[in-house]
């Protein structure tokens, strides 16, 4: 073996350890914060429910903006149609397994990914967003129209999901949904980790950067996009399918275009292109949105506005991407 | 020896204006053949044309034998047609390694993987590394591309192209913007490119010409002009009126 290979060996297994051990520690925060959660907020576990929920929303949006360059403004659309595929599954067909009605929302997110991936993908830059921004609203108004389905503006209601795994009941308190909620978040984290640093992963990371110079390797961007539409659209889905069991209700709220937009703000504020990034986003704007939503009723949006434009001005890359840059300095400079 | 690499009256115009007319070429494995022509002298419609980025008015291109005028372009490289940019198209945030490593997926069909990673695939390693190493980048492998120099970039342009073994390669301009003191890089890994391979390369330095080429075509007005030997393309009235000019007339012999 030459130095050179040997060299190069232990490049590899140093960067491979490093992957590893950064995944460990992703997956220690993820379960160190929901114990903190659990303990400092018995009483809110629904509040928590709903924030692991938008969490794998933003992780889905953040597959397809932040690590292929796809803008988008419409991306409850997956959310929505994952919840009202596992509510319509629960209500309609009498599938309560909550097992079940989760593998109902991550399809549903998957056709929805399909379908929405297939339409915005035919442009680029402002003309895509505009797409995205008519797609939500016709998911939108296609569910309020279709109310013998999913209960139009009244919403979904009756979604009765049975004990998970046959033992653990659906309780007032929430604590059910929570532990699901929290293992579904730290799978989907674990494997979207292994995702983004697969050969899938890096092909995405290049069309971002020049899809012309991934078409001269004889890849196509338009089939890898629509496959990462769809993975998102599984993410999605997930996320919808546990809020729709968590809450056992699902409202047109769930695939409207603010939803959409403020899952894109937690993004750009955590920090897009980065898993991590997408869930600091999703805790700081939602645990801010609610403190001071409660201390100001009435001047609470301000404060949020204020927040974005302070991290937008002094933190671009976001508050996840500006440390994560910050740290990368420092040890570049113990070197 | 029979065509790899063929080109039979292919034409292109746009508005009425022939950019690439009755063009026909062949080339066989191990040519090393250079394509120049003055500005405008649709230099860049041929290579779009070849590569599947512009459609042909007709004619047909060619490849081991199979006709590919339909082809995408996409679908070409996978039938090893490869080119190389004028202006490097690489991924700035990512490493020389991870640039010839998506490579290699990419030919072997494994580039759409979910799980897996090329650190942990030894014998994608191994070519990795491999090719890195003869193109002089071992000691970039791991950097980000913006963190090496334009030369260095220039390579691993070569390097990717390489890592899709290709059968016919189109260079474009390999040594365009590299500073002179290390353009004998470049030229080192033009020699030593596989001795089977096809090489046609566009280039505008004519001494980089005379010392890669074996055989020189000289495009003009969408037209070949000529086709033969370095040493008598300076020779040949129609090229001294079209296009060496001054350079010809200076005397220079290859």
């Amino acid at each position: 073996m030459t130095m050179a290979t040997v060299n190069e060996t232990l490049t590899t297994a140093r960067g491979n350890r490093r992957k590893l051990g950064r995944d460990l520690a992703g997956l220690s925060v993820i379960l160190g914060l929901a114990v903190t959660g659990y303990l400092l907020f018995p009483n809110n576990l629904a509040l928590l429910t709903r924030m692991t929920a938008i969490a794998l929303l933003v992780l889905s949006l953040d597959l397809v903006t932040g690590y292929c360059g796809v803008a988008t403004l419409g991306h409850a659309a997956l959310f929505g149609t994952g919840a009202y595929a596992a509510g319509i599954a629960a209500v309609h067909f009498g599938i309560t397994d909550p097992l079940l009605m989760l593998a109902c929302g991550i399809l549903g997110g998957v056709v929805a990914g399909l379908l929405c991936g297939a339409v915005i993908l035919r442009a680029h830059g402002l003309p895509q967003l505009v797409l995205s921004i008519a797609l939500i609203h016709l998911f939108h108004e296609f569910a309020n129209k279709a109310a013998s389905w999913t209960g139009g503006s009244d919403g979904l209601a009756g979604i009765a999901p049975d004990p998970l795994l046959g033992f653990f009941a659906f309780d007032l308190w929430g604590r059910t949904a929570y532990v699901f909620g929290i293992v579904l978040l730290a799978v989907v984290f674990t494997l979207l980790r292994l995702v983004v640093r697969s050969p899938f992963g890096m092909l995405c990371r290049g069309i971002k950067e020049d899809p012309i110079r991934i078409r001269a390797m004889g890849a196509s961007p338009k089939v890898t996009l629509v496959k990462m539409y769809m993975i998102s659209g599984a993410v999605a889905g997930a996320g919808g399918a546990l809020n729709a069991i968590s809450t056992q209700v699902v409202g047109l709220d769930s695939l409207s275009f603010t939803l959409s937009a403020e899952s894109l703000v937690m993004l750009v504020l955590g920090g897009t292109g980065s898993l991590f990034g997408a869930l600091t986003g999703t805790i700081v704007f939602m645990f801010f949105e609610d403190i001071v939503s409660a201390a100001n009723p009435f001047h609470w949006l301000t404060m949020v506005g204020a927040l974005l434009i302070a991290v937008v001005l002094f933190a671009p890359k976001g508050l996840y991407g500006t440390i994560a840059a910050v740290a990368a300095r420092w040890r570049e400079a113990r070197r | 020896m029979s065509a790899i690499f063929e080109v039979r009256n292919l034409k292109r115009s746009f508005g009425g204006l022939a950019v690439t007319n009755d063009v026909s070429l062949a080339m066989a494995p191990g040519d090393r053949v250079a394509l120049i022509g003055p500005n405008g002298a649709g230099k860049t419609t041929f290579v779009n044309l070849v590569t599947g980025n512009l459609t042909p008015d007709s004619g047909e291109v060619r490849i081991g034998g199979e006709d590919i005028t339909r082809v995408n372009a996409m679908g070409r490289v996978r039938r090893g047609l490869v080119r190389s940019f004028q202006v490097t198209r690489l991924f700035q945030d990512m490493t020389p390694a991870e640039h010839v490593a998506l490579a290699i997926l990419q030919r072997g069909g494994r580039a759409g993987r979910l799980f897996g990673n090329y650190l942990a695939m030894p014998e994608v390693m191994a070519e990795v590394s491999d090719l890195i190493g003869k193109l002089g980048l071992r000691d970039q492998m791991h950097r980000r591309v913006r963190e090496i120099a334009y030369g260095q970039q220039r390579l691993l342009e070569i390097a990717v192209a390489l890592a899709l073994r290709p059968r016919v390669l189109l260079l474009d301009e390999p040594a365009a913007g590299v500073p002179q003191s290390d353009t004998g890089r470049i030229e080192q890994a033009l020699a030593d490119l596989p001795p089977d391979l096809a090489v046609l390369m566009i280039e505008h330095d004519m001494d980089l010409v005379f010392r890669f080429a074996r055989r020189v075509i000289v495009l003009a007005a969408g037209t070949i002009i000529f086709d033969g030997s370095p040493s008598d393309v300076t020779k040949d009235p129609r090229v001294r009126e079209a296009y060496l000019g001054s350079y010809a007339n200076a005397g220079h012999a290859a």
